[in-house]
């Protein structure tokens, strides 16, 4: 069974903002479910009875002296900026149209 | 070739101590290395000369002068050093091997950066990886692929092969590298040089573009094991702007190699990784390794088989987590406040839109390939199927290694399941390239530290030889290594790197 549709690939690269031509999306949506398959394995093993993961070293949180550390000048910011204005990123607009 | 670019890291800062010769002779003699032989392997992405001869200059003058300056330099005090450029930089660029940061200047320096400038080591400059080091071959880079400086038709592994070619190539005796799956390890094996992933947190990662946070560790990259048992010490210790930074600095990791070194293994337990071995693994390989179980052996090693039947599933569990941190780590190159932005070529100029050119355009295949994988690990409906099942299986990979660290007190393998092949060879299959990250990666899910040894060669190509060990027990790769290190270069009279062929420069100058 195939697992990716042509049609997930579409709405994960909308997701991801990652703009695909039809070329793109056929060769993904192909390897996309090559590789889903041949990773999908790990499910026969993950019974509820195994804790889950996220970190290899277990560590608590720690907390530091609220004092001021190094910080950037407006110019350092700024420096590989696409675009700025008066000491601030310019973006395209935000809304589309109206 | 100068012969002091032979020298490896050690042996260079005895004979800067010794006032043999000086720091800018030595950065200098690098510096043309790389400039006879970097056209034809393309390992470096920047060369910064004039600050590398500048730091140079301060390290011979402070010498000069003597006293308690020239006293407290860092013992690799004017030894030339390159660093993948994963790894932000004041001063020089950082580009991730991505066209999306072409241009970009850090604002700040890495802590391994500070630490390096603090030690006055010259940063020769910045070595070329796959795409924010993803790959297994730099053939990913979007700035032209690194060849392996011992034949230069075959890759020099990846992600981190600019760093590993540069110090096999005699372009640098050290390199930093960093290991999300085996980075720094595979590279080294298959160009006969020495690297280690040290226990996940025992060096800062701050600094270090992030490709998947809870696996990406930075280590360091050599021609011998003392030269990365130095370099970790210089590198490593805690850092409090990586809040998965040990709490504690890892101790003795250059005494466990200098007692490696003397060959005697004597009480030792080596654990041999049944699923490790046998199939999947070429027939060259699989023979150097077995015979370099015959000489840890003989050097008094008690050999044990342990079985990790686990770790079937370590590829499937990291090529799940693995892309789902990418997913989310990569969001930020948007093309808004640093980095490439590329405006869409027809319809209305929203950001929505100008996002999804500049990430079209910025990122490679394999970027947008394990970006979109990881989008859809995490998505809704799929998130306990993928994501979730791979973080249980990471705890099986610990309880594997647990129980095989009851038996042994380092585990080896081979590095690669093969030798270094041709370039191109996987360019249409994304999942054959992953494989080759089948013995390095359940370190990294579990946060062992891990080294790769040059183990002979297969087809004139090196084989690399893995040794791993608990967290925090660095130290006991440093002595296993060293140990096999000696007892194979006994064996053959001189060192694997001493055998790689001269590099033709003038046939890569011609095809291009």
């Amino acid at each position: 069974m195939s697992a990716i549709s042509r049609e997930d690939v579409v709405h994960l690269a909308h997701l991801a903002h990652i703009e695909m031509s039809d070329a793109e999306l056929d060769k993904m949506t192909g390897e996309l479910d090559a590789i889903v398959g041949a990773i999908a394995s790990v499910s026969e093993v993950a019974s509820s009875d195994v804790p889950a993961t996220s970190h290899p070293i277990p560590l608590t949180n720690v907390l530091r002296e609220d004092t001021v550390g190094q910080t950037l000048s407006i110019d350092e910011v700024l420096l590989n900026a696409p675009d700025s204005d008066s000491d601030r990123f310019k973006v395209p607009a935000i809304l589309d149209g109206e | 070739m100068n012969d002091l670019i032979k020298l490896s890291g050690t042996e260079l800062a005895a004979k800067l101590r010794a006032g043999e010769v000086t720091s800018v002779q030595a950065v200098q003699a690098h510096l043309d290395r790389i400039a006879e032989v970097d056209g034809a392997l393309n390992a470096f992405l920047h060369v910064n000369a004039e600050e590398a001869l500048a730091v140079a200059a301060e390290v011979d003058a402070i010498r000069a002068a003597g006293g308690a300056e020239a006293q407290a330099l860092h013992p690799l005090a004017g030894v030339p050093i390159a660093i993948k450029d994963l790894i932000v930089t004041k001063g020089q660029p950082t580009t991730a091997a991505s066209k999306m940061l072409e241009g970009w200047m850090s604002p700040y320096d890495a802590t391994v950066i500070e630490k390096i400038r603090a030690a006055k080591l010259p940063m020769l400059g910045k070595t070329n990886l796959d795409e924010f080091a993803m790959g297994s071959s730099t053939e990913h880079s979007a700035y032209g692929v690194t060849r392996n400086p011992w034949n230069l038709d075959r890759i020099p592994g990846g992600s981190g092969g600019g760093s590993a070619a540069a110090v096999a190539s005699f372009e640098a005796p050290l390199a930093l590298g960093t290991d999300t799956g085996g980075s720094i390890r595979q590279p080294g094996a298959v160009t006969g040089t020495v690297g280690v992933k040290p226990t996940y947190g025992a060096v800062s990662r701050y600094g270090a573009i992030a490709m998947a946070s809870s696996l990406d560790q930075i280590g360091p990259v050599s021609r011998t094991v003392l030269d990365s048992a130095y370099l970790q010490e210089l590198i490593g210790g805690h850092d409090p702007k990586d809040s998965t930074s040990l709490p504690k600095d890892l101790e003795g990791l250059v005494a466990a190699a200098e007692a490696g070194a003397t060959g005697d293994l004597k009480g030792l337990r080596v654990g041999v990784i049944k699923e490790l071995t046998g199939e999947g693994y070429q027939e060259g390989v699989q023979a150097r390794f077995n015979e370099s179980l015959e000489l840890l052996k003989a050097a008094g090693a008690e050999i044990v088989e342990v079985s990790c039947p686990n770790f079937k599933y370590a590829l499937g569990a990291y090529y799940l987590i693995m892309p789902s941190e990418v997913s989310s780590n990569l969001a930020k190159f948007d093309g808004v406040r640093f980095g490439q932005r590329v405006l869409p070529k027809e319809g209305p100029l929203t950001i929505e839109r100008v996002m999804a050119a500049t990430r079209a355009a910025g990122f490679g295949d394999e970027v947008k390939r394990r970006i979109i994988l990881g989008t859809y690990a995490l998505s809704a409906g799929y998130y306990d199927a993928y994501y979730g099942s791979a973080q249980k299986v990471r705890t099986l990979i610990q309880r594997d290694f647990d129980a095989a660290f009851e038996q042994a007190d380092v585990l080896v393998s081979p590095t690669s399941p093969t030798v270094a092949f041709e370039l191109g060879k996987n360019d249409n299959d994304p999942l054959a390239m992953y494989l080759n990250d089948v013995a390095t990666i359940p370190a990294n899910l579990a946060g062992v530290p891990g080294i790769t040894v040059p183990g002979g060669l297969s087809e004139d190509l090196p084989v690399g030889i893995q040794f791993l060990a608990p967290a925090f027990e660095d130290a006991r790769l440093y002595r296993a290594g060293a140990a096999l290190e000696a007892l194979l270069e006994k064996q053959w009279g001189h060192s694997l790197i001493s055998q790689a062929p001269a590099i033709d420069s003038a046939s890569i100058a011609q095809e291009a």
